[in-house]
């Protein structure tokens, strides 16, 4: 039998990437994850509050949108899957309903989360509330500073937000502090990470929460063309949570391109860039082994993007073995192809999206398409939280 | 036997191991630490390799290492200046550091490098139980290094007994779950140290995170085989850049 892409063995391991590369000191806590985290999800009063949850207070399932002028465009058929629409405007409410119901079973009272741009620190502090649990969401000073609006978010919806300042004061340094945060923890907090990176099983259950996306888009796309495969499956990639979900249910599908998105900032060799496929090498990460962008001495760097979710040094191991197995074609689009892109998409199709999901369509332009083709884009989330940057675009072009 | 194993058979009480940041608080004090710290009567060292992320470390030692990397630390940099260290050196060396770094130097090679020099032991905090098992720890073991696992008081005694078979040298008893330098409660840890006690572990136990001064260090070895002290002594550098008269006076206060 030919062994599936999605799932890790029982270490952890995608390939040669993955297990949980953890001091001692976090063993407790990763251990009953370890141990606990499938029986739990398959639960059926488990299954059962999260599907309903995602249903009536995320809104699921999210539209499967043919995108009829973009098509025309680019002379394919390209769907859009909305992620946007869903509550709090991204796909990470997915993954942190999934892991608050995990949290409330395993008798846990205290929330921690670490957040770049402060959409998972959003949607961590949004199910806190629901759940009526403490939140603490560590996040780089710089970041504080930069993201002001979702920072205030977060303290509406009763989150405390803590600065990280040690480092590089971003996105890796608030990994770090919530991870520190949970080693002086070790009983009764649980740890929502974001994204399909840390130390087993992380990476699998963030995957397996995402994985909504693509099981969606499996029924959809059927009942619009006839067929449940698409030729071709889009996605931006940082850490890779929205990548892993819309890829999931179509990577044993040999038919399917899966085709991952990285971001090249300034450009590939301008020394700020984001693209860890393309810059690093393999290393320990944050709990995994994987790819890390790094000096030789292993110290690891820090990356440059315009989009916050896409700022950083390292990828998921799912991602990691994608890339190295040769199952994922891995591209990366500049800041100003993605800035591009958005803008493209905002006055062909009505929809302002996330900088994040603008580097998926910015790559449209590097892929040969076919009228043969059915490519589905996951529209990681909304642009609400960019138009800072777009203003700023539109004052540079006089368009403001 | 090993130069820590001989340690342990000649001194099986308040061994002190003090941990200082290769590079710290110059590049090229390492030795000079290394030096001022036998003099004035550590019984081992443990030697950090900075790295941009320590995950167990607290911010005084991720200060120390920031401040080290800028100052141009690294593996290559450190394995060079302890090179002549063992016609001076007389006590057990240890490296501890993350194993990004190491990696990217080549594991097998920074094993073979480092007993080379001298070196007689690592601590490696995130490498797990199950990769030094089936990949790393034989490279170890071929160099002949010491190893020595990490416990915790959430550790179970199953898993205790299991590091304690994987380890050579002593056992590092993090004192609570916690990062490096944070406040203890010093009766907790009695208790939990106690219970090490009554294992009777192959190994020799160390305790960690917490030791700061004469007092922390007497009541923590009342049940173990001595300490670690680490984040006090950064603190100590930090203040007096002097290094043969801060460890001077902080080694007087831990021992007198």
């Amino acid at each position: 039998m030919k062994t599936s892409y999605k799932l890790p063995n029982k270490e952890g391991y995608y390939g040669k990437f993955g297990g949980a590369y953890i001091p001692e000191m976090l063993h407790p806590n990763v251990e009953e994850l370890q141990s606990r985290y499938l029986e739990i999800m398959q639960e059926p009063s488990f299954k059962k509050e999260f599907e309903e949850m995602l249903r009536d207070y995320v809104g699921r399932p999210s539209p499967l949108y043919y995108a009829k002028r973009l098509s025309a465009h680019y002379q394919t058929d390209i769907y859009l899957k909305r992620e946007d629409l869903n509550h709090t405007g991204a796909h990470k409410i997915n993954n942190t309903i999934g892991q608050i119901l995990l949290a409330e079973r395993l008798g846990k009272k205290r929330i921690i989360a670490e957040t770049g741009a402060g959409q998972h620190g959003v949607a961590t502090a949004t199910v806190c509330a629901l759940k009526g649990l403490e939140c603490i969401v560590y996040m780089g000073e710089k970041d504080i500073e930069r993201q002001a609006p979702n920072v205030a978010r977060m303290h509406m919806l009763g989150a405390k937000v803590v600065a990280a300042t040690s480092g590089s004061k971003t996105l890796k340094d608030a990994t770090n502090e919530a991870i520190r945060d949970w080693i002086n923890h070790p009983t009764d907090t649980h740890y929502i990470i974001g994204s399909v990176v840390g130390p087993h099983p992380y990476p699998d259950m963030v995957a397996r929460f995402q994985s909504v996306i693509s099981e969606e888009t499996r029924k959809q796309l059927l009942a619009k063309t006839g067929s449940e495969l698409p030729t071709k499956v889009i996605a931006c990639v940082g850490g890779g949570s929205n990548a892993a979900g819309m890829f999931y249910h179509f990577l044993d599908e040999a038919s399917v391109d899966i085709i991952a998105v990285e971001a090249a900032g300034m450009g590939l060799n301008s020394g700020l860039s984001a693209a860890t496929t393309a810059l690093g090498k393999p290393g320990v990460l944050h709990g995994s082994r994987s790819i890390v962008m790094q000096t030789d001495d292993g110290q690891v760097v820090e990356p440059h993007s315009i989009s916050a979710g896409l700022d950083y040094p390292g990828i998921g191991p799912l991602h990691a073995h994608l890339f190295a197995s040769g199952r994922g074609i891995f591209l990366s689009a500049t800041d100003e192809e993605a800035v591009r892109a958005a803008f493209f998409v905002a006055r062909n199709e009505g929809i302002i999206i996330a900088l994040e999901s603008a580097h998926a369509f910015a790559a449209l332009d590097q892929l040969t398409l076919s009228k043969q083709d059915r490519v589905v884009i996951c529209l990681s989330g909304r642009g609400d939280k960019d138009m800072a940057t777009y203003m700023k675009q539109m004052t540079m072009t006089n368009q403001l | 036997m090993s130069r820590i194993q001989q340690l342990f058979a000649r001194k099986k009480e308040n061994v002190l191991n003090v941990y200082y940041t290769a590079g710290f608080p110059a590049l090229d004090s390492t030795l000079r630490v290394l030096e001022a710290l036998q003099a004035n009567g550590a019984d081992m060292v443990e030697i950090g390799m900075p790295y941009s992320d320590p995950l167990a470390d607290g911010p005084v030692i991720q200060q120390s290492s920031q401040v080290a990397l800028a100052n141009g630390m690294t593996i290559a940099v450190l394995l060079e200046q302890l090179k002549e260290m063992r016609s001076r050196i007389q006590v057990p060396v240890i490296l501890m550091g993350y194993m990004n770094p190491v990696l990217q130097y080549g594991f097998e090679k920074f094993c073979a490098e480092a007993a080379a020099v001298g070196v007689d032991g690592l601590i490696l905090p995130d490498l797990p139980e199950y990769e030094f098992v089936t990949e790393y720890g034989e490279m170890v073991r071929k160099h002949g290094l010491d190893f020595i696992f990490l416990v915790t008081p959430e550790t179970s005694e199953k898993r205790v007994r299991r590091l304690d078979g994987l380890s050579s040298g002593f056992l590092y008893a993090v004192s609570s779950s916690s990062t490096t330098g944070s406040e203890k409660n010093m009766e907790a840890v009695d208790a939990y140290l106690q219970r090490l006690k009554s294992y009777d572990l192959k190994n020799p136990v160390l305790v960690g995170f917490g030791i700061k001064d004469k007092n922390s260090f007497v009541s923590a070895t009342k049940a173990a085989n001595g300490a670690i002290v680490g984040t006090a002594y950064i603190k100590t550098l930090e203040e007096n850049n002097d290094v043969n008269s801060s460890t001077a006076a902080f080694l007087k206060n831990m021992l007198e």
